[in-house]
């Protein structure tokens, strides 16, 4: 299953620190973070990165994007 | 417009401080207060005393720069459709943060961009001041650890997202109605300083595009000088901070070449030298900076990308310049105000309840 992290609406950094603690708590390989601003995207993404995950897409949506991360 | 950002990139961000650096140091020759070539709070602050929201005669000055950073952001975002209005994230907290990081900023006499334009030109009462922003951006970084949030924006009208920069640009429009009459301290409704640091600034059109350019530059970059060390201090990472040392690596290598460097700790320009003050008011105002999540520059250039909430903490530092200077509470260059050190207390006081009680039900 895959957990999704409804991050949008929220200031920096805590897109950042959800993510982080998901990767850090979950057993799941697969996240997904939702998020509505693209300072937001790249905090993300940069921090996904940080931690080896690699990002496997970027769709943008009508309020935002939904970034699809995940570790093998 | 979409595809890589290279702003956003580590070279982007060091870039970007680079300029910021440079245009800083030139702004302090071509007029601007001594180590001030940009403060964000000390620019909002005599925008306060343009306006008549205090009376201290020697700051009263409607400062270009800061119209600029708002519109050059809300130009850019534009351009790259990341204009995104909204705003409901606990707006009356924000201003009340606003209200005290401005406070804090003036019992040191900075915000954290001066902080470090200070040391570039040789202050050293900034390193207590940058010890302090630190500890305070430390603690808030344990509030955050524990859940801290102000909740979450909603998606409104363009409108909403418009209202900062409007009121900019009816700024803009006073000071070209009201253009400063040399020697007078009232020009229209608009309040000058005939002498003092008020007085001291950049032309207007060069310090308005100055503005505009980083405004952009900024956004873009998404530079803050507060998520610099947040994030170094949370997470270890330094993305963020690097563009914030090459912005202090670059204004002391541009004073250098002007001869800006005079390296000391008395008669510095616009500062004093107590030194727990100089660390606690900076302290307030990292700790103010970091729960509202955004420097005072940041806090601008996301007002220009249509974020309602961080407009309510730029006139929350407006506002909190008024009643800084009303009540005796901003530094001068003799030392501390007559009520600045109560200040503080209340601030830190106003800031420990906030980060405290506002916390997400941790799962």
């Amino acid at each position: 299953m895959t957990t999704t992290i409804d991050a949008r609406g929220l200031s920096c950094p805590q897109p950042v620190i959800l993510t982080l603690d998901a990767i850090k708590n979950g057993k799941d390989k697969e996240l997904v973070v939702l998020v509505d601003t693209d300072t937001s995207k790249e905090n993300v993404m940069r921090a996904a990165a940080s931690q080896g995950y690699r990002v496997e897409a970027v769709a943008p949506e009508a309020d935002g994007y939904r970034i699809a991360i995940a570790k093998d | 417009m979409q595809g890589k950002n290279i702003l956003a990139t580590r070279w982007g961000i060091i870039g970007v401080g680079a300029v910021i650096g440079v245009l800083a140091a030139v702004l302090q020759k071509l007029g601007n207060p001594g180590n001030m070539g940009i403060c964000v709070a000390c620019f909002e602050r005599d925008i306060a005393g343009a306006l008549g929201l205090h009376r201290a005669a020697v700051v009263q000055y409607m400062r270009p720069e800061i119209i600029g950073f708002v519109l050059g952001s809300m130009i850019a975002a534009y351009i790259f459709k990341e204009f995104r209005p909204r705003v409901g994230s606990a707006p009356i907290v924000r201003f009340v943060l606003g209200a005290f990081a401005m406070i804090g900023a003036l019992v040191f006499l900075g915000c954290p961009w001066r902080a470090v334009l200070r040391l570039a030109g040789g202050d050293g009462n900034a390193i207590l001041g940058l010890l302090g922003l630190t500890f305070g951006i430390w603690i808030g970084t344990l509030f955050l650890k524990n859940g801290y949030t102000l909740g979450r924006t909603q998606a409104t009208h363009t409108t909403v997202g418009w209202m900062l920069p409007l009121i900019m640009l009816g700024f803009l429009a006073l000071t070209l109605v009201f253009p400063q009459v040399v020697g007078q301290d009232q020009s229209g409704v608009l309040l000058y300083s005939a002498k003092g640091p008020g007085a001291m600034h950049a032309p207007l059109l060069v310090a308005l595009i100055v503005g505009l350019g980083i405004g952009f530059l900024a956004q873009r970059s998404r530079f803050c000088t507060m998520g610099a060390i947040r994030d170094t201090v949370l997470f270890g990472q330094t993305h963020l901070l690097s563009g914030f040392i090459s912005l202090l690596v670059f204004a002391f290598l541009t004073n250098l070449l002007l001869g800006q460097f005079k390296p000391g700790f008395s008669d510095q320009p616009v500062a004093h030298t107590m030194h727990i003050w100089n660390f606690a008011g900076m302290a307030l105002a990292g700790l103010a900076f970091a729960l509202a999540g955004g420097c005072p520059g940041r806090q601008l250039f996301l007002s220009g990308e249509g974020d309602g909430d961080a407009a309510v903490f730029v006139l929350g530092m407006i506002v909190g310049a008024g009643f800084a200077h009303n009540f005796g509470l901003a530094s001068s260059p003799a030392g501390v105000g007559p009520h600045g050190i109560a200040a503080v207390v209340v601030g830190f006081l106003m800031c420990l309840f906030i980060g405290f009680s506002m916390r997400r039900k941790v799962a």
